[in-house]
């Protein structure tokens, strides 16, 4: 049967194997062994046609319960924030989505010019001097600034505030698994990270200092007294933030970040169940030449038209093969432009708009939590995420919740014992007041 | 030709313009200076654009004009398999039940999504002839890097920690060796041989009781398959190492061979080459890991299992695993993307591909050779490599001609790689083409093999058509401007 996606017909096939000299298709692959050759077809599902298929998948997507029906109070690193609908029609414009990565920038001056601009939106929002074209997500961002971390300073120790997003930090751990350096845990008091246990921690072998800002409890961090602490032992300070929260907050740059990294989902891309979302790495001028992965430079053309091409490429593996900062290569540049299209459209105005309204919402949950009778268990500045008290499991209460449309906040026992019955509830600006009246309602009936 | 510089966004802004708007407020007004601490209230506003909605459709479709895709023109970019990218996984992938879906959900609430994962972990265990698959690893590289922690936390329970080589083909993507360092190994670089193949004594003379791992992609980077797998295999095998599939070429090998009979232990796959997920101008990839028995114990954390009653789970209890390498589950939305392809294609569909991709590039290198050297002569898979060197003599080098190519609308061929071949031109065509775009690029390349010899000039200027000419690099790169600033 003819496939749509193969245009050969029998005669063109004939034609082609007379010009290469051969009577059958099979001629071409005598040179493969053969006790090794694979004989027969593969034992998968047979092919259906394009109308049967999308019926099946959407069954089957379907079964799934989304945040696009439910209202989500679910957080912990992935977020469902207002995309403005315009996000969507420019990455499927196909001269981005099926281009590979700009080698020839004569034909993809579009590509580079966009990551560019991208590049500079999330050093502003950073506050930091660059930042690169993108990382896989904020985890592998951050393992990697562990990496350029122990190499820069010639130090084998990380520390890690245990206020990090867990599954990051469970990253950073394999990596530097790799590469040999020791991963330390900063303990946590409050809800943030404990100052004097990082002063006891930090010594001459400390390569970095980690923290999430705001961090997995939602809580703001004391970025520069953690900074000043770091590099009194001269390591380097490194800070996970996201990159909403920075609209209204000091950004890392000006707090002693020497590299900030984090996730752009928050800005146009959907959750897609935990990926593609959108590594940034940025940094200060000094660790320029150490930046894993992309970057885009301006320059000019023969005739002086300015353009970009990628550059600096003496960092990466396709020329440094071995002796690279780092084997990245393919990066996450379609949501890198997803997120530059929905910086731009909030604007200077928007992003400070957006993150005020996921403070203040956030906080009249907060409020609304405590009046109905829950204690909220940290009481420090909150970005969008408190955590909330209960008497009975988180999980058992979000089976209920899901019932009633409502995606529940995440178990902080799914990942720490202390933490049984906490929830981590997110409130983002897409979440309106009687949607939040009713999560504290709902979740009062199993606070009894 | 333009004459004028593209305006960047921020060369549009104009003060008090927006492109959103947001519900108001429908809870108290608070002031930020109450909620935040001291010296924590942003105080100079990030300067992000000020414009309205059209203008940012304007100008990110102004940007799209000055790109060009595979769905712009042919793209016979060698080992990256720029193949068609269908529309139906766009569209699959935008469901919104699986867009739409959080990953730290309970389980119970995202069945359909560890359904779909567990049926294409299923159906790359085939296709690799492997015993399993994790989809974690986003991209080839982080692959790559996986399974050579595997390989490392393989030979540490079995007290072989001193095991810390990993021989490398020349001919191997810079990833191949990037990655070893990564994952904390010392890489040996073996040499190809004449035949364009991995030379048999140069691997027996570097193999021994520290080699932990071959890192090998096969078909090679010439396009040639390595004829003595088998024994390459029983080589590494025999000092205790572990042999490794680079599977960015699986496109020239589907239903033909399968890594897990050919002697493999481990391998990745790139979803975003062979099975369509676009390539989004250098990403988002995915890059599943399969491995056989032996290395089980070792994946990546959390193992996505179908248990007795039919449900899918997330096992964290792995107590051997090497932690994990990604958050959340891997890049879902590509292998999505794949898994549609799959079932689009089907086994019949899958076995043609492979053979309709081999017979493209083979047809496409007859047609070149007498126009361009041929350094290695014999029956290609999904891709060729020619040589420039002929065209170098009369003054023309592989980047001029790559260059030309851009007048003709073409995206030019991988140029200078691998490394072991001169003024190396490498041609992928891959099955979605047809006769006549490959014969319509075939007569573009014999034209400028002519220019070479007649008219050079118009070859070394190249390109005459596109919206900028050669850029200087070199300044870029010594005086870097990484960023706009007013």
């Amino acid at each position: 049967m003819k496939h749509r996606y193969l245009p050969m017909t029998e005669q063109d096939k004939q034609e082609m194997l007379a010009t290469i000299g051969v009577d059958s298709i099979d001629a071409l692959f005598s040179d493969i062994p053969e006790e090794v050759r694979f004989q027969g077809l593969y034992n998968i599902k047979e092919a259906k046609s394009e109308a049967a298929l999308m019926k099946e998948l959407a069954a089957l997507a379907a079964k799934n319960k989304d945040t696009a029906a439910n209202v989500s109070f679910l957080g912990a690193g992935v977020y469902n924030h207002y995309k403005p609908v315009i996000v969507d029609h420019v990455i499927s414009r196909s001269e981005f989505y099926t281009a590979y990565t700009p080698y020839q920038p004569e034909i993809s001056q579009g590509e580079l010019q966009a990551i560019f601009e991208f590049q500079t939106m999330i050093a502003e929002l950073t506050g930091m001097d660059l930042a690169n074209s993108s990382m896989y997500d904020g985890g592998t961002s951050l393992a990697e600034a562990g990496m350029l971390a122990a190499g820069h300073t010639r130090r084998k120790k990380i520390l890690v505030s245990g206020a990090v997003h867990p599954e990051y930090k469970d990253v950073v751990t394999t990596y530097a698994y790799g590469q040999s350096i020791e991963i330390v845990t900063v303990p946590t008091k409050d809800g943030v990270t404990d100052i004097e246990a990082l002063k006891g921690l930090v010594d001459d072998q400390t390569a970095a200092v980690m923290v999430q800002y705001p961090n997995f409890f939602g809580q703001i961090e004391d970025l520069q007294t953690i900074g000043e602490i770091t590099h009194d032992a001269k390591g380097l300070f490194v800070v996970s933030a996201n990159p909403l929260a920075l609209g209204v907050l000091t950004p890392p740059g000006k707090l002693g970040a020497d590299i900030a990294v984090g996730d752009a989902q928050v800005f146009g891309i959907s959750e897609n169940f935990g990926g593609p979302h959108c590594g940034y790495f940025a940094v200060t001028t000094k660790l320029m030449r150490k930046v894993p992965g992309r970057l885009i430079g301006e320059t000019v053309d023969e005739q002086g038209r300015r353009g970009y091409v990628l550059t600096l490429q003496a960092r990466e593996q396709h020329i440094r093969r071995d002796k690279a900062t780092s084997n990245i290569c393919s990066n996450q540049a379609l949501l890198a432009l997803a997120a530059s299209v929905a910086m731009t459209a909030l604007g200077k105005q928007g992003i400070q708009e957006v993150a005020k309204q996921n403070i203040v919402k956030t906080r009249y949950a907060k409020n609304a939590f405590e009046a109905a009778g829950f204690e909220v268990a940290y009481q420090g500045a909150h970005f969008n995420e408190i955590v909330v008290k209960t008497k009975k499991s988180v999980t058992e209460i979000n089976k209920g919740l899901i019932e009633k449309g409502i995606i529940g906040g995440f178990d902080l026992g799914r990942v720490y014992s202390e933490l049984e019955n906490h929830a981590l509830i997110a409130v983002t600006e897409l979440r309106t007041k009687e949607e939040i009246d009713a999560l504290v309602a709902e979740m009062g009936a199993y606070n009894a | 030709m333009h004459n004028e510089n593209q305006s960047l966004i921020f060369e549009l802004t104009k003060p008090g313009r927006v492109g959103y708007n947001l519900e108001p407020l429908d809870v108290p007004e608070l002031d930020l200076a109450d909620l935040l601490p001291a010296g924590y209230v942003r105080e100079e506003a990030a300067e992000l654009p000020e414009v309205s909605e059209l203008d940012i459709m304007r100008h990110y479709t102004a940007l799209s004009r000055r790109n060009h895709g595979v769905d712009s023109g042919f793209y016979p970019l060698g080992s990256c398999t720029m193949k068609y990218n269908p529309k139906i996984n766009e569209a699959v992938a935008r469901y919104s039940g699986f867009a739409n879906v959080h990953p730290l959900q309970d389980e119970s609430t995202v069945q359909g999504a560890m359904e779909l994962l567990y049926d294409l972990q299923t159906s790359l265990q085939e296709i690799t002839g492997m015993d399993e698959v994790t989809l974690q690893p986003a991209a080839g590289a982080h692959g790559e890097w996986t399974a050579l922690m595997m390989i490392r936390a393989f030979h540490e329970a079995n007290g072989e920690g001193h095991r810390n080589k990993v021989i490398v083909p020349d001919s191997a993507h810079g990833t191949n060796p990037a990655s070893a360092t990564v994952a904390g190994f010392e890489t040996i670089t073996i040499k190809s041989g004449e035949d364009g193949l991995v030379d048999l004594e140069d691997l027996r003379r570097v193999v021994g009781p520290d080699t932990a791992a071959l890192m090998l992609t096969n078909p090679n980077t010439l396009g040639l398959f390595e004829e003595n797998i088998i024994e390459m295999a029983k080589i590494i095998h025999e000092v205790g190492g572990k042999v490794y599939y680079d599977g960015a070429n699986l496109n020239a090998v589907m239903s033909k061979a399968r890594p897990g009979d050919m002697g493999f232990d481990c391998v990745h796959l790139n979803l975003h080459k062979t099975f369509t997920g676009p390539h989004g101008g250098g990403g988002p990839g995915s890059g599943p890991v399969g491995v056989k028995a032996d290395l089980i114990p070792f994946l990546p954390k959390p193992v996505l299992v179908k248990k007795e009653d039919g449900t899918f789970h997330f096992d964290y209890n792995r107590p051997q695993s090497i932690g994990r390498v990604k958050p959340y589950y891997g890049n879902f939305g590509i292998n999505v993307r794949a898994y549609t392809y799959i079932r689009t294609m089907g086994p019949d569909g899958l076995k043609a591909v492979t053979e309709y991709a081999v017979l493209n590039a083979n047809y496409m290198m007859r047609r070149l050779e007498e126009f361009y050297d041929l350094p290695y002569n014999r029956h290609c898979k999904h891709e060729f490599v020619l040589s420039g060197r002929r065209q170098k003599k009369l003054g023309v080098r592989t980047l001029d001609i790559a260059k030309r190519l851009l007048d003709f609308g073409y995206h030019p061929p991988t140029v200078y790689f691998p490394l072991n071949v001169e003024e190396g031109i490498m041609i992928e065509p891959t099955e979605t083409e047809s006769k006549e775009t490959l014969d319509a690029f075939c007569d573009v390349m014999i034209q400028i093999a002519k220019e070479a010899e007649e008219n050079p000039t118009i070859v070394q200027e190249a390109p005459h058509t596109t919206v900028v000419s050669r850029l200087d690099e070199a300044r870029a790169a010594r005086t870097p401007v990484l960023r706009y600033t007013k």
